[in-house]
Parts: structure tokens; C-alpha cells; sequence
């Protein structure tokens, strides 16, 4: 176990790296002069231009800069924008919104996609079987963004029932419907999974054995089987939180929320190379451990599986 | 193209000749079996296709898609081109089944001609993931070792961006200010299968490293059968099926991601006719006209409902384990 995990970590530093770079090579060489729009129409003075350059070290290979940028950051220093503003307190604003919206979307996935994919694969069969195969696919197939507008269109405009932007203060209760959007897809699959799961371990010798010694039917299901069906679907959760953390930039936009998402896209657009390669370097790391720790649960959780 | 090991375990039924023309390209290439002979996976599957009304309702959906993007004058006979502002953000009438847009333009026509761009996208997206992604996973998965080794690694980098904020960081880096339409396709089609490619290739080498230990492989490279000939003519039919499976959904999934990159307005270029972008010209005027975001809409994800419906019915008839 201890080499496994000794392994996995090894074999995330080259993907670290290679992510990292990856970013840092595109977003440096986005189109476009920073500070050509950024002193009005007369543009910048020359030692201003220079002074920034040498500042964020744009003469530099692109080779070294990327690892100046790497050595600020193991210290902790996410760097500056290019209006001065501290990328590392932009971000600490703006991710509590993105997580907090990451754990409603997980638990409105988890809590109705077991509860649904639990109910038919128990069942088995029949309208409410196939009612929900083909809305899961149908919910597979509707794009974030169209869901985000018809919840947006029908419960904010036309029944007013939630609110149609969050507010910054980013309330509870004003997200929930941004995490259903968020997580319908997700919702699908883990009814999916959850199903397909039960169906396999249904027939399985230890539900026969808890039955033939006289268990009741709860505890067969609640204990012995669930317990069992529901290691692939924590394994998926875990990831799928891993990429929810990542930011939902389509759900924030249309939603108004002021979350990570929305800082990376609008520093996209506004060419904040410095803001963009934080988020993004943040957000790999995120995912990345994610999987790692979904990796390792999955042994703890499945005594049955085995590393070498 | 016959799977001798898949094949033999199944049991033999009574063979119908495979009559009429296949509706989608997944349809055995093949002739039909005598009826003596055990059926080959793609028959068989097949045999067990025809059979499932989910199969029937995508692949019709699939058809009339299909006929929408080569021929759309089929279907309507207003220019999706011509716009009269008189008319802008009309509601639907007799007249205009699906309204008028901002600039007056016919919704119908409009919508009907845009399942040209996001098709082609999303089919020239799927060719170029499967290409990569299966010749990758081909390559590693035979070879094993270092070089899987390497390019694992180098599929991580690419697995590990996620795919919006990937996609949009590509797209603003390499489109070009005023693409025309066929750059802006190119553009996308490459940047999806960049982002794509490591999921295509991790199908295709677990695949082909199954496949790999198999006696028939031994027996041929003990004939003295090259790597290449062993690689094209016995590893790559038997690693076939899952790769369709991912390429159908795919094909549904890349559909709606140019809808999503066009809608961030980063994917085709304003002024092209496609779903993604009617959709963001939409988006500012859902609450006064919401008709011109529901359309289009409606026709996106009704497309990329029938071929995700397809690749789950087809999954299931190729895997014996769920029949």
C-alpha cells in the first residue's frame, strides 16, 4: 500500500509539471499586448512598458519564467495582476462561492441520483425502470448551459420562485438552483452507476446468505447490499467533486456568481495572464489530488482489491 | 472481420440475412452469416440491435438529422440568410413556425440549416479524437513499457485540464482575429480533440492490452507476422467495438461542447449559422423573446440525445454481459 501510494505520487509530479507548463505556455502567449489598452488611448510610456516586462520577467525564455513563476509559487506567492491587485487574495475571495456551490451540486447528485438509481435497480424492470433510463439520458444529453437558461427562464422569470443572479454574498439558499444545473449530468450518471451496481451485487452470494439466515429485508438491503453497490458510485463522486472544485464557468456566468469560474473567464478575456495561470494551477493541483485520494479510497473502501 | 474467440461462445440461433440498408456506422460491414456458423460479434450484436425500439428512435433521430444537413431546402424554403428587422423578436406564428430572431431572421429556416456546422464539427471533432486517441492507445498498449509509460503521462497532462477552461485558454490562443468559417471549424475540431484524445486512447489500451495476450495474437507473430500486421490486422478488429461505443457518444458529446464554446462566444465565429451560436445571441433576450433560445436549444439536445441513445444501445449489445 505505502509503495502504491509512493508510486501514484511519483507519477503525478511529471503530470504536475507538464499541466502547469502547458498553461503557462498558452496563456503567455495569448494574442495581444497587455499594455496596449491599458493607459488610454495615448498609450503607455516606454519605461512604464519596460518596468512591467521586467516585472513579470516577459523577456525572459519562456523556459525560465515559467520556473521564476513556479519558485514564487511553492513560496506561496500567487504574483500580482498587472494593475497590482494580489492574484492569491482574488482567488481566496472567490473560492469559498465555488466551493460551497461544489458541495450543494455533490449532495443534490449523490442524494437523488442514489436514491433514484437504488429505487430501479431493486425494482428492476417496468415503466418507472425505463421513465428513468431515458431521463437519464436525456439529462446526459441537455448541455449545462441550456439547463442553467430554462431553470433561469421558468422558475425565475415566470413562477419567481428563486432568485435569477445570486447575489455576492453567494446565501445558500440562492444557489440551489445553480447546482442543479450544475449537477444534472453528474445526477445521471450516478443514477447510472448506483443501478448497474445494485443489479450486479443483487444476485450476489452474500445478499443470498444474509436472506437464507433470516435478516430483514432493510437490513439485507440497507447493510449488506448497499454498502457494497456503492464503492464505484463514492469513487465517481470523488472525482466528480474533484472537477466541480474546478469551477463551473458556463453555471457562474449565467447565474451571475461570483466564484472561480467567473474570475478565470473574465481574466481570460481582460488577458490577466497572471490571474489565469494561479486559477488554473490551483485547480489542477485540486483535481489531481482528488483522483489521487479517490484512488486510495478505493482500496480502503474494497478490501477486495489489492496493490501490489 | 470476424471475432473468433467472442464468437465461438455464443450461442448459435437461427441467422437472418441482414436486409436493408444500415441506418448508422455501426452496422456490420459484413455478409450475412451461413446459417450453420456461430455468429460474430457484429452480427450478433446486430441480430440483438434491430430488436430494441431505443435503437429504432435514435437511429431514425440520427437519419432525419442527417437529411437536415444535407438537404435543408427539405424542410424549409426561407433564405436562413435574409433578415428583415421589422420583424425582429417575433413570436411564433403560422408564418414562422419558430419566430424571428434579433435581426429578423426566419428561426426555422435558421434552425434547420445550423445542424450543418455543429455536425460537421462534431464529426470532423470524433474522426480526429478516435485517429489520435486509438492509434495512442493502440501504440502504448502493444508496446507497453517505457514508451506506455511516456505517453501515459503525456495523456495525464492533457486529461487533466478541464475541458471548458482547456478549451477556452486553446481557442483564445489560437484563433486567429477574423478566422473564416473553415479556419474557426479547424481551430475547434482540433481543440476539442486535443482535450479529448486521452480518454480515446485509455479505451483504446486497455483494449489492446487485453487483446494482446490473446492466443490468436501469439499464433501470429509466432508465424512471423510483423508488429504493424499484427497491430492492423488482429489487434485492431478485436479492439473495434468498445472504440465505436466511445465515438458514438462522443460524436453527441462534442456536438454539445461546440454548442457550449460557441455559446462563450470563443467557438465559431458570429454570423455562422450553428445551434452554439443562436444560442448566445439568444441569451440577452430570454426573458422578452424565448423562443429564439428554446429552438435552438431544443433541436441541440435532441441531436445529442439520439447519438448518446445509440451509443448506450449499442454498448449494450456488444457487451454479452448485460444482454
Amino acid at each position: 500500500m505505502v509503495r502504491y501510494i509512493i508510486r501514484r505520487l511519483l507519477q503525478l509530479i511529471p503530470v504536475f509539471f507538464g499541466t502547469t507548463f502547458l498553461i503557462y505556455y498558452l496563456v503567455w502567449r495569448l494574442p495581444g499586448d497587455p499594455f496596449a489598452a491599458m493607459c488610454g488611448d495615448r498609450g503607455c510610456p516606454p519605461a512604464y512598458v519596460a518596468t512591467m516586462r521586467a516585472k513579470f520577467n516577459m523577456d525572459d525564455p519562456i523556459l525560465i519564467q515559467y520556473f521564476k513563476y513556479l519558485g514564487k509559487l511553492v513560496q506561496g506567492d500567487f504574483g500580482t495582476t498587472y494593475q497590482g491587485l494580489s492574484v492569491g487574495k482574488q482567488m481566496a475571495m472567490a473560492y469559498p462561492t465555488t466551493v460551497k456551490l461544489a458541495v450543494i451540486a455533490l449532495l443534490i447528485e449523490a442524494l437523488i441520483g442514489i436514491a433514484a438509481g437504488m429505487y430501479t435497480g431493486l425494482k428492476g424492470g417496468g415503466f418507472l425502470d425505463n421513465l428513468v433510463l431515458i431521463s437519464t439520458l436525456f439529462l446526459i444529453s441537455l448541455p449545462v448551459f441550456v439547463t442553467g437558461f430554462v431553470l433561469q427562464i421558468v422558475f425565475g422569470f415566470q413562477l419567481g420562485i428563486i432568485d435569477v443572479t445570486v447575489p455576492p454574498s453567494a446565501p445558500i439558499g440562492s444557489l440551489i438552483a445553480p447546482a442543479f444545473a450544475l449537477a444534472s449530468l453528474s445526477m445521471a450518471y450516478v443514477t447510472r452507476l448506483t443501478r448497474a451496481s445494485i443489479l450486479e451485487n443483487k444476485r450476489a452470494d452474500y445478499v443470498r446468505t444474509a436472506v437464507a439466515k433470516g435478516l430483514k429485508p432493510n437490513r439485507v438491503v440497507g447493510v449488506h447490499l448497499l454498502r457494497n453497490s456503492v464503492i464505484p458510485v463514492l469513487t465517481f463522486l470523488g472525482t466528480d467533486l474533484g472537477a466541480l472544485m474546478g469551477g463551473a464557468i458556463v453555471t457562474e456566468g449565467i447565474f451571475n456568481i461570483k466564484g472561480i469560474g467567473n474570475l478565470v473567464y473574465r481574466a481570460i478575456f481582460f488577458k490577466e495572464s497572471v490571474t489565469v495561470v494561479g486559477v488554473v494551477t490551483l485547480l489542477v493541483v485540486v483535481y489531481l489530488l482528488m483522483n489521487l485520494l479517490v484512488d486510495l479510497l478505493y482500496a480502503v473502501l474494497d478490501p477486495r482489491i489489492r496493490y501490489e | 472481420m470476424s471475432e473468433p474467440t467472442i464468437a465461438s461462445q455464443v450461442e448459435v440461433r437461427h441467422v437472418e440475412a441482414i436486409v436493408g440498408e444500415s441506418p448508422s456506422a455501426e452496422a456490420p460491414q459484413q455478409k450475412p452469416d451461413k446459417a450453420d456458423k456461430p455468429r460474430s460479434l457484429w452480427s450478433d450484436a446486430w441480430y440483438d440491435l434491430r430488436r430494441r425500439p431505443l435503437f429504432i428512435v435514435a437511429s431514425a433521430l440520427i437519419a432525419l438529422v442527417l437529411l437536415m444537413v444535407l438537404v435543408p431546402q427539405l424542410f424549409t424554403s426561407a433564405d436562413p440568410y435574409y433578415a428583415d428587422l421589422a420583424r425582429s423578436k417575433q413570436l411564433p406564428s403560422a408564418n414562422a413556425w419558430f419566430g424571428y430572431d434579433v435581426q429578423g431572421h426566419d428561426m426555422f429556416s435558421r434552425t434547420i440549416y445550423a445542424s450543418r456546422a455543429s455536425v460537421i464539427v462534431g464529426l470532423l471533432a470524433t474522426l480526429f479524437t478516435v485517429l489520435v486517441g486509438g492509434a495512442a492507445g493502440m501504440i502504448s498498449g502493444f508496446y507497453g513499457g517505457l514508451l506506455d509509460a511516456v505517453m501515459s503521462r503525456i495523456a495525464d497532462v492533457f486529461f487533466g485540464l478541464p475541458f471548458i477552461l482547456g478549451g477556452i485558454i486553446i481557442l483564445t490562443t489560437f484563433r486567429s482575429d477574423s478566422p473564416t468559417l473553415a479556419e474557426a471549424m479547424l481551430v475547434l475540431v482540433g481543440t476539442i480533440a486535443m482535450l479529448s484524445w486521452p480518454v480515446a486512447m485509455r479505451i483504446t489500451r486497455s483494449a489492446a492490452i487485453t487483446v494482446k495476450q490473446q492466443d490468436y495474437v501469439k499464433a501470429a507473430r509466432a508465424l512471423g507476422a510483423s508488429d504493424g500486421r499484427i497491430i492492423v490486422r488482429h489487434m485492431l478488429p478485436n479492439c473495434l467495438a468498445p472504440m465505436m461505443v466511445y465515438a458514438t457518444i462522443a460524436l453527441g458529446a462534442f456536438i454539445g461542447a461546440e454548442a457550449t464554446l460557441s455559446y462563450l462566444g470563443i467557438g465559431l465565429p458570429p454570423g455562422t449559422i450553428s445551434w452554439g451560436v443562436m444560442i448566445n445571441d439568444a441569451k440577452d433576450y430570454i426573458r422578452v423573446a424565448p423562443h429564439m433560445l428554446i429552438f435552438p436549444a431544443a433541436f441541440l439536445t435532441t441531436t445529442v440525445l439520439a447519438f448518446v441513445m445509440l451509443g448506450d444501445v449499442v454498448r449494450q449489445a456488444l457487451d454479452p454481459k448485460l444482454r
